[in-house]
């Protein structure tokens, strides 16, 4: 057996099973129902769910209007990333079924806590600090390191 | 006159803009002179308004100065005076800056204020900077001394006043968590900072 194959027994185990099941390549799809984030234009930012795909490029979606204010309109994929958070509606459903799915689903209260809307709420933080808040932002960094550093050195002793 | 005549406006006259008196009746007037009255313009020389200043900037912002000795400091603007340059104290045991004016041209504004209605400042205008006209004058025996940096020669009531105002910005200052340390230091630009993206 080659180097090669030594590594990839390392770095997968004795992997040989390739169902779908243990070892899934693919987890977010584009489906009726998948929430997704809008990346780019007006919207940019905000989520909505997929309604009705119109062809291999564009879906239907909508916010719900109400809970995220994105309004039903036809957008391309290429604007937007999947979720990985789904609803159980059907095609092209009303506004007021989407919403109901929404609020059932508590789908705004699970974005908030994945670590891709963290971040991005860290990176609008980070933009958003004026100058003595930057201030205070760099005493705790050194407030920190100095703890650290001290625990480091009752370790090292 | 031709028809269209109320409309017309008559340059040179001093005022709001009036249209010539038309006769009414559509017949041209029996008289009018022979040349334009000249009447002289509205004089500009003794109009002055109330010099401009930014709207970021009001009595409390923390500034920082941008240009100069102190250049980088972290100060407190105290009101503008009429010339147009603004009203700064460090305060002076803070970061050395005194009681000085400075132009706002040279200063970021940022949206960190503290409350100084507590601060007596009407009595300091533009007048008090003036230099004295004895202390400007070189002698020869210091024209050969050379280029020596000369102390600076501080008036008490300069001391003073910087003693009376900054008591009362250092209380203000000390009730905010970190804005004392924050006036002491230097504002900089460092690797990463990207000037036009920061707010301030």
């Amino acid at each position: 057996l080659t180097d090669l194959h030594h590594l990839n027994i390392l770095l997968l185990g004795t992997f040989t099973d390739h169902s779908t099941n243990t070892m899934p390549t693919f987890t977010r799809f584009v489906e009726v129902g998948r929430i997704i984030y809008i990346d780019y234009g007006d919207d940019a930012g905000k989520l909505a769910t997929i309604i009705d795909i119109v062809d291999q490029n564009k879906a239907l979606i909508e916010g719900p209007e109400e809970i995220t204010g994105v309004a039903r309109q036809v957008i391309s994929f290429r604007r937007v990333k999947l979720t990985d958070f789904k609803v159980s509606i059907c095609r092209n459903a009303r506004a007021k079924t989407l919403k109901k799915a929404w609020t059932d689903a508590d789908i705004l209260k699970k974005w908030g806590e994945t670590n891709w809307a963290k971040k991005i709420e860290r990176k609008r933080k980070r933009e958003s600090l004026n100058d003595f808040e930057r201030f205070n932002v760099m005493i705790a960094k050194k407030k920190k390191a100095h703890i650290i550093s001290k625990h480091m050195k009752q370790l090292e002793a | 006159m031709t028809a269209g005549a109320e409309n017309w406006r008559v340059y040179g006259i001093a005022g709001p803009k009036k249209a010539l008196p038309v006769d009414k009746s559509g017949k041209s007037p029996k008289y009018y002179p022979a040349d334009d009255i000249k009447r002289p313009k509205p004089s500009r020389k003794n109009v002055h308004k109330p010099a401009r200043v930014r709207q970021s900037i009001t009595p409390g912002t923390i500034l920082i100065l941008l240009a100069g000795r102190f250049r980088g400091k972290r100060v407190v603007c105290l009101k503008s005076l009429p010339s147009g340059l603004l009203l700064i104290t460090g305060p002076y045991t803070l970061n050395g800056v005194p009681l000085r004016r400075v132009n706002q041209a040279y200063v970021i504004a940022t949206t960190t204020k503290i409350d100084v209605s507590g601060v007596d400042v009407s009595a300091i205008s533009d007048e008090y900077f003036k230099r004295d006209k004895a202390s400007d004058g070189e002698g020869e025996d210091e024209f050969f001394l050379g280029d020596a940096p000369k102390p600076a020669i501080v008036s008490e009531a300069r001391r003073a006043d910087q003693k009376r105002v900054d008591e009362v910005v250092l209380g203000v200052v000390g009730k905010t968590v970190n804005l004392k340390r924050y006036l002491k230091a230097r504002f900089s630009l460092k690797g990463n900072d990207l000037p036009h993206k920061m707010k301030f």
